[in-house]
């Protein structure tokens, strides 16, 4: 706090406003009294006890969990698993595991509401019963993402065969072969996929993004047709990207099978997405700031590129990577653009490509083990290109670092917000008068 | 943070009309002579015909109540009310003699001359300190001779630079909001406005950051005109040297009730709905 030499009448209220903070302060004292009173004497002149938090007499929120409470879950839990065992196998003759599950799940979900309302009360239960099926359901999908990634894993890993798997193509392969892995590799679909992504993203994301600026700071004729346009295209399913650059391109001899084809389908999808998320990004640039750019007399594209931009930075590079990641998984566009192809094609503009996707999608229904364990392989190749990206994503979507020592809460600047508040569309705050 | 005063302020001043000076000609403090002023807001009128002379190198307050037109009023003072959709005005504005608004005149040109500082602190949250000082320079692509110079000049004027000068790399949003604030006086002062709104810039603020602003413009004042907007009475007695009472009464646009001396429109205000505004009575 600065204090320089000042109007003695002004400082009064200065310092009328900072006594005022202790005071505030004051109640959590007093408070803490009566609970630390339980462990040390009453009113005793010791005051250096650490301030300890309350126990709230009910604890209604999950987060305030005991020993006993967890024990109340797994009790509700064995209880409900013996229950429904007894049902299912013994009284009745039903069978599935699937619906031993639901119903165990059920029964769980009861027994916990009502050992919950004999235990605290039947407020509470209910409260718990909900948090129960939340978490229940976040663990769920997160169980199946992992499950997915660790089966992917499981699949391909044992038989990985590093040497060759990002030096050789596939054009090698001999049925016959008992050590074909060592022979094959995805390296043709790893150029495939990089080569067209990237084309896709630098047609793209210009693209997207001058769209994006159209629809949020340009406002200009026709905007809202634009956007009906750009929600309507983001809808289209994938296949009919890749379709519509065959019908348009290749079947019109405009261009032959190639990685440059492929692309271009990618750039169907890859526009509106990104389109979208830039648009919500720039959204949420305070209009504060472009009435300040627009004072010190700046031109729009100046503020535009100078000061909207620059602020949304980290979100409309998370944009990319995420439109990245999402078209690069994309197998459909590809089948009738790039094609596929078992051996290295460095050039994207002319002849038939390998992909990622397309090598899964081609080996992994073939009857040789080591063609599936290929596919496996890309699989895990390109779970791990999207995780990679992601991660980027997330260190972009740092707000920009050489801060020295950080202030007060404020010190946080709108790029932070910016990432929580991506997906959600904010009213833009129009300028407030008088 | 406590500071002391360092010698090293003391040679700024001479030096600020050599460093600057040969780039453009702004910097003189300029008068703002407003005739006829109305304003529309989608076909509604908000302000009606207001004539008030913001006289060069002097502290002009905007009083009056929420919603009687005194923002409006102080954003078509650098065509800033032209921005919002829907917004009409009509009326002449003149800046030392020219109409601002006049054939040829272009907004970006008239921003540069009529700085503004907003209710809410504004930095740009994606540029440094330094680079937020120098922002206003770097959108009109005016180069400055000196861009260190200008840097230290112009946060010495907003009274931030003692507090900032060892962290001018760091983000403008990592300030608190009274300095936030002050940044953004810095960075409108950089450009060598002649003319300085501010849209109550102190509401945002606390007591003391209200004080040191409140320093700030009493100590540009010489150098730049400004034009206040303010709920706090006090406030407006405190730095302004003339006032414009502004109200709107039921159903009836914005109009200037009362305009003077600041003494005299807070000790004899010939005026009762002025008397009663500035006691309290009211609003």
């Amino acid at each position: 706090m600065t204090t320089q030499t000042a109007p003695q009448g002004v400082l009064v209220t200065t310092t009328s406003a900072s006594t005022q903070t202790p005071s505030s302060t004051r109640p959590p004292d007093t408070e803490r009294g009566p609970a630390g009173g339980s462990g040390s004497g009453p009113g005793s002149d010791e005051p250096p006890t650490p301030p300890r938090p309350r126990r709230l007499p009910s604890p209604i929120r999950p987060s305030s969990f005991g020993a006993e409470d967890v024990f109340l879950l797994v009790a509700s839990a064995v209880s409900a698993l013996c229950l429904v065992w007894i049902v299912f196998y013994q009284l009745t003759s039903l069978s599935g595991g699937l619906g031993f599950l639901v119903a165990w799940y059920l029964t769980f979900l009861a027994l916990t509401w009502l050992g919950t309302a004999q235990v605290i009360e039947r407020q509470v239960a209910t409260d718990r019963v909900v948090g129960v099926v939340v978490v229940s359901a976040a663990l769920l999908v997160i169980g199946l993402v992992l499950f997915i990634v660790v089966w992917v894993a499981y699949k391909a890993l044992p038989s990985i065969h590093w040497g060759s798997l990002f030096t050789k193509d596939q054009k090698n392969f001999q049925v016959a072969d008992p050590n074909a892995l060592r022979q094959v590799g995805i390296l043709h679909a790893i150029i495939g996929t990089v080569e067209q992504v990237l084309i896709a993203v630098a047609i793209g994301v210009p693209f997207a993004v001058a769209t994006a600026i159209y629809l949020n700071e340009v406002k200009g004729f026709g905007s809202r047709t634009v956007r009906t346009v750009v929600t309507a295209m983001s809808g289209t399913p994938s296949v009919v990207a890749g379709i519509f650059i065959y019908s348009m391109l290749i079947l019109t001899h405009v261009l032959s099978y190639s990685g440059f084809a492929a692309s271009l389908a990618l750039v169907v999808i890859l526009l509106p997405s990104v389109t979208r998320v830039v648009e919500e990004v720039l959204r949420v640039v305070p209009s504060g700031l472009r009435e300040a750019s627009q004072a010190l007399g700046a031109p729009e594209w100046r503020t535009v590129w100078s000061v909207v931009l620059p602020t949304a930075r980290s979100g409309v590079v998370t944009a990319v990577l995420l439109g990245v990641a999402r078209i690069v998984g994309e197998t459909a566009p590809l089948l009738f653009t790039a094609f596929g192809s078992q051996v290295i094609n460095w050039n994207a503009f002319s002849h038939d490509q390998g992909a990622l996707p397309l090598v899964i999608w081609s080996d992994v229904r073939q009857a040789q083990p080591v063609l599936i364990a290929l596919a496996f392989q890309a699989a895990f190749v390109l779970m791990s290109l999207v995780l990679i990206l992601f991660v980027l994503a997330r260190i972009f979507s740092r707000p920009r670092g050489r801060k020295g020592g950080t202030r007060r809460g404020d010190s946080r600047p709108v790029e932070d917000d910016l990432m929580a508040r991506m997906f959600v569309p904010v009213p833009i705050e129009e300028s407030t008068d008088t | 943070m406590t500071t002391t005063l360092p010698p090293s302020s003391a040679p700024v001043d001479p030096d600020r009309p050599a460093a600057f000076a040969g780039t453009h000609v702004l910097g003189e403090p300029g008068q703002i002579d407003a005739d006829g002023v109305c304003a529309w807001f989608g076909g509604r009128l908000v302000l009606e015909s207001v004539d008030l002379v913001m006289e060069k190198s002097k502290v002009t307050a905007l009083i009056g109540p929420s919603g009687c037109g005194k923002s409006t009023f102080l954003r078509i003072l650098n065509r800033m009310h032209e921005v919002v959709p829907g917004a009409q005005l009509a009326g002449s504005v003149k800046l030392d003699g020219i109409d601002i608004y006049g054939p040829g005149q272009r907004a970006m040109e008239t921003r540069r001359h009529i700085g503004m500082v907003f209710q809410k602190p504004n930095p740009f949250p994606a540029m440094t300190i330094a680079e937020n000082v120098l922002a206003g320079l770097r959108f009109s692509r005016i180069s400055a001779p000196d861009k260190n110079d200008l840097i230290e000049e112009s946060l010495t004027k907003g009274g931030l630079w003692n507090e900032v000068k060892d962290r001018l790399g760091e983000l403008g949003g990592a300030l608190s909001g009274g300095q936030q604030q002050r940044l953004c006086i810095a960075r409108s002062l950089a450009v060598k406005p002649r003319v300085l709104l501010m849209d109550e810039p102190c509401s945002a603020l606390d007591p003391t950051s209200t004080l040191r602003i409140e320093q700030t413009i009493k100590e540009i004042a010489d150098e730049v005109t400004v034009v206040i907007v303010t709920h706090n009475m006090q406030q407006a007695q405190r730095v302004s040297d003339y006032c414009a009472f502004f109200l709107a009464e039921e159903n009836q646009p914005g109009r200037v009730i009362e305009s003077g001396r600041t003494g005299m429109i807070f000790g004899e205000p010939t005026d009762q709905r002025t008397f009663d505004y500035v006691n309290g009575q009211f609003g």
